[in-house]
């Protein structure tokens, strides 16, 4: 498929076509083995996931080392940008050319995919904490200083849970965006709910290509809705009854793929 | 043939340059409609308070929708075009231009804004001669991180026959470029993005001269 | 005077929502040329009464007239394109450079360039602003100077009216002193109608031809001069509100050329030194004043006569603080407290003497 290709178009009013969908859906063909919807969601869950677990472990201490002693700031600041200006698209195809494919790994740990999506997952998760650590009043850390907590108890009594709701907000921002990119994983032949959209343009099948889509939309929205409502519960509360405020999620890197 | 294969690109700058050339265009285009579309939007949350979370739910879920979803749930309607690209690209730009807007307009002091009132501004006047121009520094950090952010978009577009430099990264992958051309459209479309926040950068300082000194921390 | 300006009639304002009226019934006249300062506790809804004056708040009831319009019956832009507002916190535009904020109406007033800039020069030396300060943004300036754009920005398209919410509550006390002497020097020169609010007392003793004393609810409780308001406060509120010091804050408000003054013992240098021991031991000072042709040489005690035919063989020394007829009754009373001889010499111009303030003559001013 090239940009020579033909344009299609189709009338929207088309009663066909949403019938088509239906139909695709209601295929049990597409519910059953190793190519239907339930394995290519858990392919793309286990993608998703690894991604940005190892994201949260690699960027969650740098992150709050930076906040807590408001050294390296402008590491913060850097990768955030850069973050934000390498394209995820690119990215798989240069992880592709330094790791290969990977067609030994199963379809959901292509070694290039995981190492593109958690690089992505990166700059949210490591702004957010280190934006959370380093606001915390700095009225109350004095106080708690002078009343003889270690820095270390500090870290822990008093920055991470008043910090814990924009960590929660960043590694949100991360599973979204990372869900939304191993959509991408289809391009370079691995597994995913992307392969429904992607074998969809490689056969012209367009009922496939708005299933696969509509899917791919659904999990985007229930990853951002049920992370909020995880980010909800570890709001700590400050007034009786009430939990804080949660801070609305910074979109400190634009929605990837 | 190693993988530097510095001949092709030194050969194929014609073909370099109008990928770029497309990569611009489609970011201009996107970015201009998006900002077409966010500004009433933005003045209308800005002035009835009630519209805003329904504003905001829409475009946030707009946002939500991965890019090349959006485009793949167009595609049946508008084909592979720059229609549908720029259908997908605009969508994504609304959510942060709005916020943006929303709360740069509603950052202006209270004491300001009655000052001006009682100097005799209209409703409309403190709106354009005061909000407006205060809010300038917000509302082009919104433009700055649009614009970055639909840079890196475009490529995905390549997926539906456009894409700029997306269409160098995946031909490099498909082997109808040489593998070079990855790093080239990468390469360019990180410059790109660089050099796009840098002039936005440098148009809001000299829009907004009483801002040079104070810097300020701003709502992306 | 007597002119009236700003009449209020009846004015009632009920904020929705809120169970107690901001302002009840308030009914107040303001003379042309005269400085009214509205003064109470907060809740008295001075404010209130005061945006209400250019339609920043709109009553619920009652007429407001200026210059003898009914404000509602008025395009509120006009009406407030003819009034200086000055705010505590003065809300100048941030993006906008200080002449840029001081020609602000003149401009909506479509005023071309050069009349502009030759009313923001005027205004900048009106004001005392360094004509450097005017290419500058309101950030770079400090607290005073930005109280001092913010008046002259008021001022610009002289307004026959301002109105004056706190305008000098916001900076330290020494700036807001100076504030005020160079707004009342200002004022003396211009004479607008001006209405002023404030929460506190002593401003408005300065800065007031009459007071207009709130309680809550926009109750008026007493609209009168100053000194009147210090001598017969018209109930306890006032009373309370004016503080235990009332007698000395009145004595602020009475300048040394208002009373008389005791002459004192004085002598000339010719007088011999014996005249000058007798008045010594009897005027119960223990020293006398020398005047040669009526100005003041110094004083003497016996001591510096001692041995001496004459006082001129004697050498007078100088009073160190002396009193000049236009100062109040309270730089009197602090010379007198602070000097070694407790009582405070007065003179006119050029050391002309005038006579002598004692302890004893300033506190029967006090309780009168």
């Amino acid at each position: 498929m090239g940009p020579e290709d033909s344009e299609r178009h189709r009338d929207m009013s088309e009663p066909g076509f949403f019938s088509e969908v239906v139909e695709w859906f209601a295929d049990p063909l597409h519910w059953e083995g190793s190519f239907g919807v339930p394995s290519r969601l858990v392919e793309h869950l286990i993608m998703s996931g690894v991604s940005v677990l190892a994201a949260s472990i690699l960027a969650l201490p740098v992150g709050m080392y930076i906040g807590h002693s408001r050294r390296l700031e402008t590491l913060v600041v850097s990768v955030a940008n850069l973050g934000r200006a390498i394209p995820s698209f690119g990215l798989i195809f240069l992880a592709v050319l330094v790791m290969g494919l990977g067609l030994d790994f199963p379809a959901s740990l292509r070694p290039a995919a995981l190492f593109a999506l958690t690089l992505l997952a990166i700059p949210p998760i490591l702004t957010n904490t280190y934006v959370g650590i380093q606001g915390v009043d700095p009225d109350t850390l004095e106080a708690a200083r002078g009343m003889g907590l270690t820095e270390g108890q500090v870290l822990r009594g008093l920055e991470l849970p008043l910090a814990a709701p924009l960590i929660m907000g960043g590694i949100r921002t991360a599973a979204v965006q990372v869900v939304a990119t191993a959509t991408l994983a289809a391009v370079i032949g691995g597994g995913g709910l992307g392969r429904f959209i992607l074998d969809g343009f490689a056969t012209g099948d367009d009922a496939q290509i708005f299933a696969g889509a509509l899917l791919v939309a659904l999990l985007a929205v229930l990853t951002e809705v049920s992370l909020g409502l995880l980010q909800r519960a570890v709001s700590p509360r400050t007034s009786p009854g009430r939990r804080r405020e949660v801070p609305e999620p910074t979109p400190v890197a634009g929605p990837a793929a | 043939m190693s993988f530097w294969n510095w001949e092709w690109v030194g050969t194929h700058l014609d073909l370099i340059g109008e990928k770029l050339g497309e990569h611009l265009w489609l970011t201009l285009l996107a970015v201009g409609f998006g900002l077409v579309v966010s500004f009433p939007l933005a003045i209308l949350a800005h002035r009835r308070a009630r519209t805003y979370p329904a504003i905001t739910w829409v475009t946030g879920l707009l946002y939500t929708i991965p890019s090349l979803a959006l485009f793949a749930l167009l595609v049946p309607f508008t084909g592979l075009s720059t229609l549908t690209a720029e259908i997908g690209l605009v969508s994504y730009t609304l959510l942060i231009l709005i916020r943006n807007a929303v709360t740069g307009l509603g950052g202006t002091p209270e004491d300001v804004k009655e000052a001006a009132r009682a100097m005799g501004y209209s409703e409309r006047g403190v709106l354009w001669r005061v909000e407006l121009p205060l809010a300038l520094p917000v509302i082009v950090a919104g433009i700055r991180i649009a614009t970055v952010t639909t840079i890196g978009l475009v490529t995905v577009t390549a997926l539906i026959g456009k894409g700029g430099l997306g269409a160098l990264m995946l031909g490099g992958f498909r082997r109808l470029y040489p593998q070079i051309a990855i790093l080239v459209g990468v390469a360019l479309s990180v410059a790109l993005a660089v050099a796009a926040d840098r002039v936005l950068l440098w148009a809001q300082r000299a829009l907004t001269p009483w801002a040079r000194r104070t810097r300020s921390v701003t709502a992306t | 005077m007597g002119d009236t300006m700003i009449s209020l009639r009846h004015v009632a304002k009920r904020f929705p929502g809120t169970r107690t009226p901001a302002v009840r019934d308030l009914s107040l006249d303001v003379d042309r040329g005269e400085t009214v300062v509205l003064v109470g506790p907060s809740g008295c809804g001075k404010t209130t009464t005061m945006k209400m004056i250019n339609r920043l708040i709109e009553p619920t009831s009652g007429t407001i007239e200026v210059d003898g319009t009914d404000v509602m019956a008025q395009d509120p832009v006009r009406l407030r394109r003819g009034m200086g507002y000055v705010i505590q916190s003065i809300g100048l535009m941030p993006h906008r450079t200080v002449a840029q904020n001081i020609a602000t109406v003149p401009r909506l007033e479509g005023w071309d360039d050069a009349r502009i800039d030759r009313r923001v020069r005027e205004l900048a030396a009106t004001l005392r602003l360094d004509e450097e300060l005017l290419d500058r943004y309101p950030a770079e300036l400090s607290g005073g100077q930005r109280q001092r754009v913010g008046v002259a920005r008021a001022l610009a398209v002289d307004p026959p009216v301002m109105l004056m919410d706190e305008p000098f509550a916001a900076v330290d006390p020494i700036v807001r002193a100076v504030l005020q002497d160079q707004f009342l020097d200002i004022q003396r020169r211009l004479r607008k109608t001006i209405v002023f609010v404030t929460h506190d007392i002593d401003e408005a003793i300065k800065m007031a031809d009459r007071i207009a004393i709130l309680n809550l609810g926009g109750v008026l409780e007493q609209h009168a001069p100053p000194e009147e308001i210090l001598r017969e406060p018209a109930n306890a509120f006032v009373e309370e509100f004016v503080g235990a010091e009332r007698g000395l804050k009145r004595l602020a408000l009475i300048k040394v050329s208002e009373i008389d003054v005791d002459e004192g013992p004085v002598v000339s240098p010719e007088d011999d030194a014996e005249k000058a021991r007798a008045l010594i031991r009897d005027g119960g000072f223990g020293w006398v004043s020398v005047l040669e042709d009526g100005e003041l040489l110094g004083w003497v005690d016996e001591a510096m006569l001692e041995g001496k035919a004459r006082v001129s063989d004697a050498t007078p020394r100088r009073f160190s603080a002396y009193v000049t007829a236009e100062d109040s009754l309270r730089q009197a009373l602090d010379s007198i407290v602070t000097s070694r001889t407790n009582v405070a010499v007065v003179v006119t111009e050029g050391q002309r003497y005038r006579g002598i303030l004692t302890l004893e003559r300033v506190s029967r001013e006090i309780v009168s």
